[in-house]
């Protein structure tokens, strides 16, 4: 009981962690998925969605900046899209993710520039971030509310791919790309629509995550999104499942680490499993086998 | 004819060392040039290494500033100066006893500081280089961006490693390291940036330079050919981060101070950006990228950083305003002008001298009889 007693409490922030990784990891997944991209700037738009909520709060009452933050994520993940991957379609990979890179330094840059570099005190949303108590351990309702909601979005998202038309054209994108464009599918669309999703989910994610931190500042965004990234990988790269699982598994892992005092390790530790993972099975626990062709 | 483009290029390299040397002892030259000048020279060596795999051989690799780091902190720690050593590692007891350039320099006076300073920095390099090794061993089989990923994921590591508690006995922890011997002027760096350069450039033109340039261009052809794959791409790995540690020192001495929390992944995205605007693949592009870049985000743009310049009394030029500007023109380069200022070319007398004839062509607008 002692045990259950200590462990219980980081087990359950560890849930919640890798549910907010999860959110993240979808949106890279998805991406590499359909355009073979590093989404490098996604780390960034998720601290930007930090970012704007903080602004719009001393504007509007908390509610409706949850909205408001939703929507501009979202049109901030589909203008980057546009503007920065959209004119680099015919060319090779590598100009791609240089362009991810690019735009995650302008990102950076401008938050910094608008913050005036300073770390920005996140703020408090009313209920979510109550103390409740479950099983002995006092916590933040949001540790409850992540895993729940996570797993909700989850199976909607599945839902939308398995069952809807945009989602039977990002399927089959993500197969073919130069097929599915010759079968009439506005690949464009398909892109786009990713985005969006994959900004909206990185926009949820943002409230929950930041609630549990004092602070937002310019690079917030860089190791959340790496290890989002490294749980998107871990997964199998392009699926969604793999993606939740892997960033459940690397949260809780993370977290139990920071319990038994080793906190400079559990950094390192994601990136070691990363590199162990690519170099035992680098499709992933659910990836897709691919081929190479000469 | 190829003798005398030579000599024409020793020349050209020459009359710029030259400049450099004079740069350096007339006094009233800005300080920010001399500045630009530093840290420019510095970020021109680490470019053209990230160039050599990036470019030249065709892995993608993010692990440029894990290797500097390993590089800096290698030659800090054998170098802080004995007197130092109780003020630096104020709450551990120091693992290294003794300052490397000190015994040299107590044993063989002047001559002893320059050997003393060049061993080290070939132990940085060698550290980073065999650091390389190791990380090689796993990492280099995987392809692309699966290669970017581990090798960014392996700088974290060192970075997250180099402040544990265990090893605060040499790394000092968190805090920073510092009272190891730095130069004066920009004549040395450039001194030694120029033979490094100079090192990459006769590998590239060799045997081994083809080879990797063969494995760029296709792998499985490069293969057939009867390259060895496996040890060619180690070899690239490994020199490139040799290169990268000695780079790492430098902008050690540049610094004066050396801390793990300066050498984050924004570091390797700017060198990457730098080999980007200078053009993947050419080592003169890197070098005009690489003072471009610093001059652009530490000079040239200041201004727009000063409150003092708004016009019509709008607050936009502040603190930080010069970063946004910069980071919009590298967008504009990525996206529009995707080649880099060179290309794959190279800067030499021979081209020089072409270009200036058909720019003087064209300004007659005369017919120009090429070739």
């Amino acid at each position: 009981m002692d045990f259950f007693a200590k462990w219980f409490p980081y087990f359950l922030s560890g849930v919640s962690v890798g549910g907010q990784y999860a959110l993240i990891a979808i949106g890279y997944t998805m991406v590499y998925g359909i355009l073979r991209l590093i989404n490098f700037a996604h780390g960034d738009i998720f601290m930007a969605a930090g970012i704007m909520m903080i602004y719009l709060t001393g504007v509007f009452p908390v509610w409706l900046s949850i909205v408001f933050v939703i929507l501009l994520t979202v049109l901030l993940g589909f203008a980057v899209e546009r503007v920065a991957y959209k004119p680099l379609r015919q060319a090779p990979r590598m100009s791609v993710m240089i362009s991810a890179i690019g735009v995650s330094y302008l990102i950076q840059n401008t938050v910094a520039y608008l913050t005036g570099g300073l770390t920005k005190q996140y703020v408090e949303i009313g209920w979510i971030s109550d103390v409740v108590t479950v099983m002995g351990a006092s916590t933040k309702r949001v540790t409850l509310i992540t895993p729940i909601l996570t797993l909700v979005l989850v199976v909607l998202l599945v839902f939308l791919i398995n069952h809807t038309k945009i989602g039977m054209g990002m399927r089959a994108v993500s197969k073919d790309f130069e097929t599915s464009l010759l079968m009439g599918i506005k690949i464009n669309r398909i892109i786009s629509a990713t985005f969006i999703i994959g900004s909206f989910l990185a926009a949820v994610g943002s409230v929950l995550y930041f609630t549990n931190y004092t602070g937002v500042t310019y690079t917030s965004g860089a190791m959340p999104g790496l290890k989002a990234f490294v749980a998107a990988v871990f997964g199998g790269i392009g699926s969604v499942p793999g993606a939740v699982v892997g960033a459940f598994i690397i949260g809780i892992c993370e977290t139990l680490l920071k319990g038994m005092g080793l906190t400079a390790f559990s950094d390192a530790f994601t990136f070691a499993l990363l590199i162990v993972i690519l170099v035992v099975k680098p499709t992933g626990l659910f990836g897709e086998k691919l081929t190479e062709k000469v | 004819m190829k003798l005398a483009n030579k000599t024409m290029n020793i020349f050209f390299i020459a009359g710029l060392y030259l400049t450099v040397f004079l740069l350096d002892i007339v006094p009233g030259v800005p300080p920010m040039l001399l500045t630009v000048l530093k840290k420019g020279v510095i970020f021109s060596l680490v470019a053209v290494s990230m160039n050599l795999l990036n470019g030249f051989t065709g892995l993608f690799s993010l692990g440029q500033a894990g290797f500097m780091l390993m590089g800096a902190y290698s030659y800090a720690v054998i170098n802080i100066s004995s007197s130092l050593k109780p003020v630096v590692y104020q709450y551990y007891s120091p693992f290294f006893n003794f300052s490397l350039t000190e015994v040299l320099g107590n044993a063989l006076g002047g001559f002893g500081v320059v050997l003393g300073v060049t061993v080290s920095m070939i132990i940085a390099g060698l550290v980073a280089a065999f650091m390389a090794f190791l990380i090689g061993l796993p990492v280099l089989k995987l392809k692309s961006d699966y290669l970017a990923i581990a090798t960014l994921g392996f700088a974290e590591i060192v970075r997250a490693l180099i402040q544990l508690e265990a090893l605060a006995p040499v790394t000092n922890g968190s805090q920073l390291l510092r009272g190891f011997p730095y130069f004066r002027g920009i004549f040395i760096p450039f001194i030694i940036v120029g033979i490094c350069i100079a090192v990459i450039v006769l590998l590239i033109n060799s045997t081994y330079g083809r080879a990797f340039k063969a494995i760029r261009d296709d792998e499985i052809a490069a293969e057939a050919m009867g390259i060895n794959l496996a040890s060619h791409k180690r070899l690239a790995f490994v020199i490139s981060s040799f290169f990268a540690g000695v780079s790492g020192a430098l902008l050690a001495m540049y610094q004066t101070t050396v801390q793990a929390n300066t050498f984050k992944s924004a570091m390797t995205y700017e060198i990457l950006l730098i080999v980007v605007i200078g053009g993947i693949g050419s080592v003169s592009g890197s070098c005009i990228g690489s003072f471009l870049f610093i001059a652009c985000s530490e000079w040239w743009l200041r201004f727009l950083d000063n409150s003092n310049n708004n016009i019509f009394g709008l607050n936009i030029l502040r603190s930080g305003f010069r970063m946004v500007v910069f980071s919009f023109v590298i967008m504009i380069m990525v996206l529009f002008f995707r080649k880099g200022i060179m290309g794959e070319r190279e800067i030499s007398s021979e081209n020089i001298v072409k270009s200036v004839k058909s720019l003087i062509c064209r300004i007659k607008k005369g017919r120009c009889n090429e070739r």
